[in-house]
């Protein structure tokens, strides 16, 4: 694959490009900070590649246009930030339930509620988890460099597809905001869906068998959407062993594809007495103290980086905490993936919360001095 | 990695420093560095104070933070006082004495420049007084290639004004050249 | 009509779920009649529908069917008619749905003059959730969470859709359903935002509450109080008075969005 020059990019650009360069042509959304580049980027992009941008009355609608052009065969993105997240919610769960792809980029920013719209936090790792309501699956991506925005955006929108989820990107203001040098590879990025020619005459939209391609509106296919519990077809059932296995099958087409999904990397010592599991930009900041800790002391320390934060990566955490004494969890919020990590790490290694809540960076002195006190 | 280099560009909004820290991250990115650029956003960039960051080194930069400037840009009074304080005695500080005047340590290094002063005067365009600002801190720091430093700008310039901003910048260097200002309030008759 | 009860109804999925003495079922039939009456290509056809009661008609329909959530039928059918503006939409709301939660994007979608058929069917009331008053219960009407009467104005939403940008009013009601088809049938045929308010019938939720009388009793007098705008021109005006006009109450040629945005882009259509 030959490598093009390197480009000074803003992490909410990659997100556009990314996704453009996934296939996306549909983009609707509504101005809010920090994440309105990716729709300025959108609406400068889309039009020339015969593409369809608009902003939508509110961030509801901008939800469920996203929807609607899916369904209309487009592969398509929105990006907001954490108040904007909340109103998509509930169509948000309407994706999920009728299986239709979509990628929802989320620039967080400090709340609750209006915050601090202009500074950076990960307070929404739970709102992507649990924002809409109901027992529903969910993949979340939190890129930690301009790149990862990239190469995230285009593995969601490809994913999306292949297993009819919706899947967010969680950046943060920080990621979202930075510029920094990237080298974009050139090729194709786009993973084609399974031939949507290939349709049986009794298609299923919801076939039971597995994963089936959604056959796009007017193609003569007359199956039902609806965000209601449904048959094979799409047509409306409360029979509760129906319910029941609709609701698991779509729970377990992630868990069958958990090792396309869950995306994790580790750097550091290969027994680490101290490791320090975290996400997003805070990734930096942490990278920063191994760097210096393990490749220029050798000290006993590591960094097991999540790209995925949901699912959570309970595996990865599990054989961690099989070599770790110690696992710091630094997050710029109060303390919300830490309570996963203890959850698979805890009976094994003592968890660690690091929390900054002030809008600010966790920065590579507050890592190291707690690195330091448990070494 | 004493190779990192942080800088620092500070004044006021529609001085256009956020714009001069995208073009001279892009010039370190044109010039084979590693480059991380952030900034001050939202309302404050919209007319109250501005700050923009610009880190560049060999090395892959994690802490995309500016925490010790190598490089501080004052653009006025406001930003002048509030981050001379905060920087280390060998960081190179470069103020515009068309706004900064006033007395400072003699720890600091300071230099001054007429650099508002000479775009409204010479170029005729206060607007390029950002690129001139880059040309100053480039002379003084050889923080890229000049050469490569002006295609940059000539890239990255709003269509039309290349020329002008590349002139500005090339001013910013016959500035450096002259010499700084050698106390603050020996310029203040040039702080209108 | 067997014909088209074959091939435009879902039978299978009959009996609906509609009271006795509902109006949803010949407002759909009218739809249903007017589809057909339009040539359009049962393919191309789709059928977007919100939450509550008349929403469940997309799911007896044989088309592309789409029901979204409560209020969003005209926000997923923006998204859908920009991305496949061939295709022939027909959004179908009650009146809370459309009113109410679903304000915002009704009059966005009139602005916007994008075209979608929206096909409001007011019947007054909340009916699913068992009778609470809506924007479009008339002033003093009684609801479960109006007991002693609604004290606030309702909406004219044609009025309201026109201010907003629509470039097509109609009203009909479930009492003359073959004016309802004609009606529909235009609307469809229109190029731009259309909005067909369907005067219907809710005896269980709103009827009894108001004593209105029965399901006849309540068509019945739907029929009486309505008036065509044809016939209105012709009669005097104390004639008018309390009566309710009918017909095509305004159409306008005015720049279609999805149309405008293709030619922005250079590219066709379909």
């Amino acid at each position: 694959m030959p490598e093009s020059k390197p480009v000074l990019m803003q992490g909410n650009e990659a997100c556009a490009v990314g996704a453009i360069n996934a296939g996306v042509r549909f983009y609707a959304g509504y101005p809010i900070t920090p994440s309105t580049e990716v729709a300025e980027q959108m609406a400068a992009k889309l039009p020339d590649l015969g593409g369809v941008f608009i902003q939508m009355e509110d961030e509801i609608a901008s939800m469920a246009a996203v929807i609607g052009a899916s369904i209309g065969g487009m592969r398509t993105l929105t990006a907001t930030s954490g108040p904007g997240f909340s109103l998509k919610q509930e169509n948000l769960g309407f994706a999920i339930m009728a299986e239709i792809p979509c990628v929802i980029v989320n620039v967080q920013r400090m709340g609750p509620s209006t915050g601090v719209p202009t500074a950076p936090a990960q307070g929404d790792v739970m709102q992507a988890r649990w924002g809409t309501h109901g027992d529903h699956p969910i993949i979340v991506f939190a890129p930690s460099s301009v790149y990862e925005s990239y190469y995230l955006t285009i593995a969601a929108v490809n994913l999306s597809q292949k297993l009819r989820q919706p899947i967010i990107v969680l950046l943060d203001e920080v990621i979202g905001h930075m510029r920094e040098k990237v080298t974009i590879p050139e090729g194709k990025l786009m993973v084609e869906r399974s031939s949507d020619k290939t349709v049986p005459a009794d298609y299923k939209p919801y076939d039971e068998k597995g994963i089936t391609p959604l056959v796009p509106f007017g193609f003569g296919h007359y199956y039902h959407v609806t965000g209601l519990f449904h048959d094979q077809y799409g047509f409306p059932t409360g029979d509760p062993p129906q319910v029941e296995r609709a609701l698991d099958r779509i729970h377990e087409k992630l868990e069958k594809y958990r090792d396309e999904i869950v995306l994790t990397n580790y750097i550091g010592h290969k027994e680490p007495r101290v490791a320090i599991v975290t996400y997003g930009c805070t990734v930096r900041s942490a990278r920063a103290v191994v760097k210096k800790a393990y490749w220029q002391n050798r000290m006993p320390v590591g960094l097991l980086s999540l790209q995925t934060v949901w699912p959570f990566p309970a595996k990865e955490v599990e054989e961690l905490a099989k070599q770790a004494d110690v696992i710091i969890v630094p997050e710029m919020n109060m303390g919300q993936l830490v309570g996963e990590v203890e959850r698979y790490a805890g009976s094994e290694a003592k968890v660690i919360p690091l929390n900054r809540y002030d809008g600010e960076m966790i920065s590579p002195d507050q890592i190291s001095e707690e690195v330091g006190r448990w070494l | 990695m004493g190779n990192r280099q942080e800088i620092l560009l500070t004044g006021a909004g529609g001085q256009g420093l956020i714009l001069a820290a995208i073009i001279m991250a892009a010039a370190a990115v044109n010039d084979n560095k590693n480059v991380v650029q952030t900034q001050s956003y939202g309302p404050e960039a919209r007319g109250g104070a501005s700050m923009a960051g610009v880190i560049i080194d060999v090395d892959t930069i994690e802490y995309p933070k500016v925490t010790k400037p190598t490089v501080l840009l004052c653009m006025n009074q406001v930003s002048f006082n509030k981050y001379l304080p905060k920087v280390e005695p060998n960081c190179v500080i470069i103020a515009d004495s068309t706004f900064v005047s006033g007395t400072y340590s003699d720890d600091y290094n300071v230099q001054l420049f007429p650099i508002t002063k000479s775009a409204r005067e010479i170029i005729k365009k206060e607007v390029v007084a950002n690129m001139l600002a880059l040309g100053v801190i480039n002379a003084a720091t050889n923080l890229v290639d000049r050469q490569i430093f002006k295609e940059s700008i000539f890239q990255m310039a709003p269509k039309g004004s290349g020329e002008l901003n590349q002139e500005a910048f090339d001013l910013g260097y016959k500035l450096f050249g002259e010499g700084a200002g050698q106390r603050i309030n020996l310029s203040a008759e040039s702080n209108k | 009509m067997e014909q088209l009860t074959q091939d435009f109804l879902r039978t299978k999925k009959l009996p609906h779920i509609w009271c006795p003495g509902c109006g949803n079922g010949i407002v759909t039939a009218a739809l249903v009649r007017a589809i057909e009456r339009t040539g359009f290509e049962q393919k191309d056809v789709v059928i977007v529908s919100g939450i509550g009661c008349s929403s469940r008609a997309a799911g007896y329909l044989n088309f592309n069917t789409l029901h979204t959530t409560h209020g969003r039928a005209l926000a997923f059918a923006t998204g859908l008619k920009m991305a496949r503006p061939e295709l022939k939409l027909f959004v179908i709301m009650g009146d809370g749905d459309c009113s109410a939660i679903g304000g915002n994007h009704f009059i966005h979608s009139a602005r916007r003059n994008l075209d979608l058929n929206a096909i409001v069917v007011n019947n007054h009331i909340y009916g699913m959730t068992g009778g609470q008053h809506s924007p479009l219960t008339p002033t003093g009407k009684k609801a479960t969470t109006a007991p002693r009467g609604t004290l606030e104005p309702a909406f004219d939403i044609l009025e309201l859709a026109k201010g907003a940008g629509a470039t097509f009013g109609a009203k009909g009601t479930a009492a003359q359903p073959r004016q309802l088809e004609q009606l529909i049938q235009r609307a469809a045929n229109h190029k731009g935002f259309s909005v067909v308010e369907a005067l219907s019938t809710c005896p269980i939720a709103y009827g009894r509450r108001n004593k209105l009388g029965g399901a006849v009793d309540m068509l019945k007098e739907m029929k009486e109080k309505s008036i065509s705008v044809e016939r209105a021109a012709k009669v005097d005006e104390s004639e008018l008075e309390g009566k309710t006009l009918t017909g095509v109450l305004y159409s306008i040629d005015a720049p279609e969005y999805s149309e405008e945005y293709y030619k922005s882009i250079g590219k066709e259509i379909g």
